[in-house]
């Protein structure tokens, strides 16, 4: 299913790097001084307890919330220098699923793919891949928690983008779809790609390059 | 422009899936129209001087009305957000929800305007003036009433407030649009009122947009 691609980035290389931040919500420090980094070719996994401030760490990984303190670094530029450049090589999947109910599966994917800048292509294979055959027409409201999710990530399989966010993917899904999904990362990490995810599982394939990061729970 | 494409096909689809989402607010509209006869009587006169104020405050009123729900869904379900991520397709999905919230609102206000002539006693040269001035500022309608509702996306009771914030911003259209109808009925050139009224609608058009990105932005920060 995966495209051979190169990434600009050789393997190896520190895509984004984040240093000394920290993060105050509703007056409660989540974390200070942390230092984060991922490679070309790095899945990193960010844990810690429910509130320890992990959703709160991707989204100002991803630019979306701005840190209170430290400086985030995309290729060792400040971010907000190129930020264009690493939005447009950002796939950021958070913990809403990014799909509208009323749309059907086929539906939502070709607006992901349109989003992406990704030329319409056929869908069906890509949905028979994910398990979702036969159920290309209905609405996705009527699909379980389970199978949006699987819509919602498919566009982990069409992206070109490098560096991927994932907040929380695996929840909701069965086991087989886990480890194709974790069988999907291992293929992205191979060409060079990225991960960034937070997940209470552990995560069942060996990676190359795994690294954790583990977040206390503060008061 | 093919993004747009696929953006503005997304929210036919979710119009023509959605139907009380644009039906509501046109039937509103219609409503709000049959009550003032009954209300300030029925005498031909009367209307036709209220009818350029009573057709504006409704169209108003309901173009709000279509606006409150515009962004709520894909704000619920984390399209904005991951759009906001990915920053780039974000000009053409705001196009495409301001292009298709005229399409829905706008223009069917625009398309009943015969039935308003007939209801408010407004004559042929007032008819003109109407669907010229509905032509110009249901754009106009829509472009501030899609910033509202991007503003107060994230807002549990978002609807008062959307009301309070815009509808003195459509103060000066309201003035306009009104002055231009009446010059009409009165036989006067009101070439003036739809030029500002033009003026203002380009000035929204090249703004707006960039307003809607950074309220959207805020909202998911």
């Amino acid at each position: 299913m995966i495209k051979p691609q190169t990434f600009a980035v050789s393997a190896g290389q520190i895509i984004l790097q984040g240093t000394a931040l920290s993060c105050i919500r509703q007056d409660r420090v989540l974390f200070e001084q942390l230092d984060v980094s991922v490679r070309s070719g790095e899945l990193l996994q960010i844990a810690g307890k429910n509130g320890a401030g992990k959703s709160s760490l991707l989204r100002i990984l991803a630019g979306l919330a701005q840190a209170d303190d430290g400086s985030l670094y995309y290729l060792q530029q400040p971010i907000a220098k190129v930020y264009a450049d690493y939005a447009a090589n950002l796939c950021y999947i958070g913990h809403h699923s990014g799909i509208h109910e009323q749309l059907t599966a086929l539906e939502n994917i070709s607006f992901w793919r349109a989003a992406s800048g990704i030329a319409p292509a056929d869908d069906f294979a890509l949905l028979a891949t994910l398990g979702l055959a036969g159920l290309e027409d209905v609405p996705c409201r009527m699909l379980s928690a389970g199978q949006q999710r699987r819509v919602s990530l498919a566009r982990l399989w069409f992206t070109n983008c490098q560096l991927w966010i994932l907040d929380e993917p695996f929840t909701a899904l069965d086991q087989v779809a886990i480890v194709m999904l974790q069988q999907h990362f291992f293929a992205h990490l191979q060409q060079g790609g990225a991960i960034i995810l937070t997940t209470h599982q552990s995560l069942s394939v060996a990676f190359v390059h795994q690294s954790k990061l583990e977040l206390a729970y503060r008061w | 422009m093919v993004m747009l494409g696929q953006f503005i096909k997304r929210e036919l689809r979710l119009l023509a899936r959605q139907k009380a989402d644009w039906l509501n607010p046109l039937l509103f509209f219609v409503i709000v129209l049959c009550l003032f006869p009954l209300g300030v009587g029925p005498s031909p006169n009367l209307l036709r001087i209220m009818a350029p104020g009573i057709v504006w405050i409704a169209a108003l009123l309901s173009v709000l009305l279509a606006a409150e729900r515009l962004f709520k869904d894909d704000y619920r379900n984390g399209v904005i957000e991951q759009l906001v991520a990915a920053r780039q397709p974000l000009l053409s999905f705001v196009l495409a929800k301001l292009f298709t919230n005229w399409l829905s609102t706008g223009l069917p206000l625009v398309l009943l305007s015969p039935v308003v002539a007939l209801l408010l006693n407004i004559d042929a040269a007032g008819f003109v003036a109407l669907l010229f001035t509905l032509l110009l500022g249901t754009p106009l309608l829509s472009l501030l009433g899609v910033m509202g509702a991007a503003l107060t996306v994230s807002a549990d009771k978002g609807g008062i407030l959307l009301a309070l914030l815009i509808l003195p911003l459509y103060i000066p259209l309201l003035i306009f649009a009104s002055a231009a109808m009446e010059a009409a009925t009165t036989g006067m050139s009101y070439h003036g009122q739809l030029a500002i009224m033009l003026a203002m609608l380009l000035f929204a058009l090249a703004l707006i947009p960039l307003a809607v990105i950074g309220a959207l932005k805020l909202n998911v920060s």
